[in-house]
């Protein structure tokens, strides 16, 4: 399948965003913080049609800024965004409708003085998908679509429950006819026995309709169900690219194997006594990330390279690529056999 | 069976709103033992919140509990004075908030906050009392915790300030700690800690703790045993592992199969249909009949807990993993 969406070299600096006597007192030598985050860093992905690709990391590593690069609602400080070969963005401005975006808590996305209805039919009218005489029946047909009463077209957010609210910001996005979605963290507010309800329904939209899907979640076992491949992010980078089985099964990146050993798994026997696998130390601040590889202050398999040189981005296997002078190890390190996540996480 | 250090019978706490009675925990019971660890799950505004407050005597107006009894350690606590309250609360009992924000004050340093906690039961030099605050905030992995007492909670991530916020509620080393969905906002590196660090501190100190938590994977590592509540009330109780393998409730055996884990990657995940009931309307009988395929018309009165061995459930229906129960 051919490149759908292609990230060459992105990155997204966020300046400290200083008052003029701030600066000032900066140019006189004062204490102020003068240095930018850099949220993130020269990430390169590419994503085919009708793929679903994962995204997770620590909190701060960057994925909803990611997110919000690939949807046109941030403009990159460098690198560029294509989907399709056209640029999503053009001096600052998104200029495409084709990537819509599905946010953590519908209740702050959606307007609380809008009808749902009018929410929905408001950007498929602005940009001539429908006209204003045909919206009800266009606004219907999406409600019917994500598994809501079109009868509730004229309540407010406030009227629904947080599943609800959560199908609405659905309909909004899909009413766009977009090709691309992204997904931020689409279930983490809502209740567990909903969650299955609207990851059902996104599992059928998107085969349906074909819709090519950025999806994150720090919720591991849920990109493993929805994901065909998974992107690990770490300090604004990515660490580790590959299919979300091969990942899982065997990881490249110490920080992956890390994260996946502290993921706590259901455990059903009663004399078991779980060992909670734990990262040493913090994340580093993105206002100063650490020389070489960001991750080796924490990292079990650092060496003296690690703390001077970034590693490059290299490939495992065709599908496959990390970003660590030791991948060789951690990988040789792991029994081939293993197919389980959760016994193939200690990657010493 | 041990004698258990936390026993609570029949708690019912109601508010009276002007919409009318929320019947926010209606009728909890069980009972904790000296280390051990209780994981208190269940749907959002099912009461998990509610229950613990009212474990600590805080439930504030409309609220009150109309109904039961918290004994800890043998005394009756629900009959207590706010005074006679207040000097267990932190002491004997603590709790960790679901919003850690909430319980840090934005204008004192971390030190402050902590020498306060600790001034209101005992009395410690600055100095002593600065060193057990360090000492407290070592152990749940805060690091340079000395220099880190002179900060703010503006300067510590949401991380830090969840475990500076555990570091409190330990400071006093109490007997029973309600921990309130206290890793939710953290990341899966920084839970592992806290989870290991709270399980060493159940069977070191003896510390018995209520885990309030939707994270069925963080309970069944944590906790021994098991309260699943819906709709106020507690629907199946009993030792974790054997709640999971072989659950009665039809809530909890959805709760169970709705997770990715139990299903093949890419394909539909088990969904519980319908949507949590409002506590102001809630049907008469079972609450989580409208939305349980084995409901029949026995249904339309509330069924009582059944107890089997070491376990207990309400449902006039249950599930069985083993065999097909019968009415
Ligand atoms: N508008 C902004 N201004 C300044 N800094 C920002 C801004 N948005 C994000 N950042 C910083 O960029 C980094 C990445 O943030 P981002 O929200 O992308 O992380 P995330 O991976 O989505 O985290 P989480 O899992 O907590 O949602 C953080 O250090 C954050 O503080
Ligand atoms: N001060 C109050 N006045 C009226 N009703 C209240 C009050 N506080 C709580 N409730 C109600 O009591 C019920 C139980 O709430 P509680 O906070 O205990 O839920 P929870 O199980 O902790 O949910 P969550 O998982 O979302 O934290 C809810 O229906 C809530 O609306
Ligand atoms: S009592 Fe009836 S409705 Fe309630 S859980 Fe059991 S079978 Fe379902
Ligand atoms: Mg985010
Ligand atoms: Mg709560």
């Amino acid at each position: 399948m051919s490149v759908f969406l292609n990230i060459d070299n992105v990155s997204r600096l966020f300046g400290p965003n200083l008052s003029t006597g701030e600066k000032i007192a900066a140019k006189l030598g004062g204490n102020v913080e003068t240095r930018a985050v850099r949220a993130v860093s020269e990430v390169s992905l590419t994503v085919r049609r009708g793929e679903t690709l994962g995204l997770v990391g620590e909190s701060g590593c960057g994925k909803s800024t990611l997110g919000r690069l690939i949807a046109g609602i941030l403009p990159p400080t460098s690198g560029s965004i294509l989907l399709d070969g056209t640029p999503v963005m053009v001096d600052g401005r998104k200029v495409t409708t084709r990537v819509q975006t599905v946010f953590q808590d519908p209740f702050a996305s959606l307007d609380p003085r809008m009808k749902v209805g009018d929410t929905v039919s408001e950007g498929p009218i602005a940009h001539g998908l429908t006209t204003k005489s045909d919206a009800q029946g266009y606004v219907a047909n999406w409600f019917e679509r994500v598994g809501l009463d079109p009868v509730w077209v004229d309540r407010y957010p406030h009227q629904f429950s947080g599943g609800q609210r959560q199908r609405v910001a659905i309909a909004r996005a899909l009413a766009m006819q977009p090709d691309v979605l992204i997904c931020d963290e689409p279930v983490a507010s809502l209740d567990v026995s909903i969650q299955a309800q609207i990851i059902n329904l996104f599992l059928e939209l998107t085969c349906d309709l074909d819709l090519t899907c950025v999806f994150i979640s720090h919720d591991l076992s849920l990109i493993r169900h929805v994901s065909d491949r998974v992107a690990v992010m770490y300090l604004g980078r990515i660490v580790e690219l590959g299919p979300v089985d091969q990942v899982f099964a065997a990881s490249a990146h110490p920080y992956t194997a890390a994260l996946f050993g502290s993921v706590p798994k259901l455990v059903l026997d009663a004399d078991e006594l779980v060992h909670f696998d734990t990262i040493e130390g913090e994340v580093p601040s993105p206002l100063s990330p650490p020389p070489g590889c960001y991750y080796h202050p924490r990292c079990p398999c650092a060496t003296d390279i690690c703390a001077t040189t970034q590693p490059e981005t290299q490939t495992v296997s065709e599908l496959r690529a990390v970003a660590c002078h030791h991948f060789k190890a951690v990988l040789a390190d792991k029994d081939p056999d293993l197919t389980s996540a959760s016994t193939s996480v200690s990657a010493r | 069976m041990r004698e258990p250090i936390l026993s609570v019978s029949d708690l019912t706490t109601h508010f009276f709103t002007r919409a009318g009675v929320v019947k926010a925990v209606d009728g909890v019971s069980f009972d904790l033992a000296k280390g051990e660890i209780m994981g208190l799950v269940g749907e959002s505004g099912s009461g998990k919140t509610v229950t613990g407050f009212s474990l600590l005597g805080l439930v504030d107006a409309p609220g009150r509990i109309v109904k039961g009894s918290v004994k800890l350690n043998g005394t009756e606590l629900t009959t207590l004075s706010d005074p006679e309250l207040r000097a267990r609360r932190g002491h004997e009992i603590s709790m960790i908030f679901q919003d850690p924000i909430a319980t840090l004050n934005p204008m004192l340093t971390i030190g402050q906050q902590m020498r306060m906690a600790i001034d209101a039961h005992e009395w410690l030099s600055k100095r002593a009392a600065d060193a057990r605050a360090a000492e407290l905030l070592t152990q749940v992995g805060i690091p340079s915790a000395a220099a880190r007492l002179r900060g703010y909670p503006h300067e510590f991530s949401g991380g830090m300030r969840q475990r500076v916020a555990i570091a409190i509620a330990l400071l006093h080393r109490p007997a029973v700690i309600v921990a309130d969905e206290p890793t939710t906002a953290l990341d899966v590196s920084i839970q592992a800690q806290i989870l290991f660090q709270m399980r060493d501190l159940a069977a070191e100190m003896g510390t018995a703790m209520v885990w309030i938590s939707h994270d069925l994977a963080v309970v069944s590592s944590l906790a021994s045993k098991l309260a699943v509540m819906y709709a106020g009330r507690v629907v199946e109780q009993g030792p974790t592992a054997t709640l999971l393998r072989d659950p009665r409730h039809p809530y909890t055996a959805g709760l169970i199969s709705s997770l990715p884990a139990m299903s093949q990657p890419g394909m539909p995940l088990s969904q519980i249909p319908g949507t949590t009931p409002s506590l102001l309307s809630l049907p008469p009988g079972c609450p989580f009949a409208p939305r349980c395929d084995r409901a029949t018309k026995a249904c339309g009165t509330a069924p009582e807990m059944t107890m089997e061995d070491n376990r207990g459930w309400r449902c006039f229906h249950p599930v069985s993993a083993f065999k097909e129960a019968t009415v």
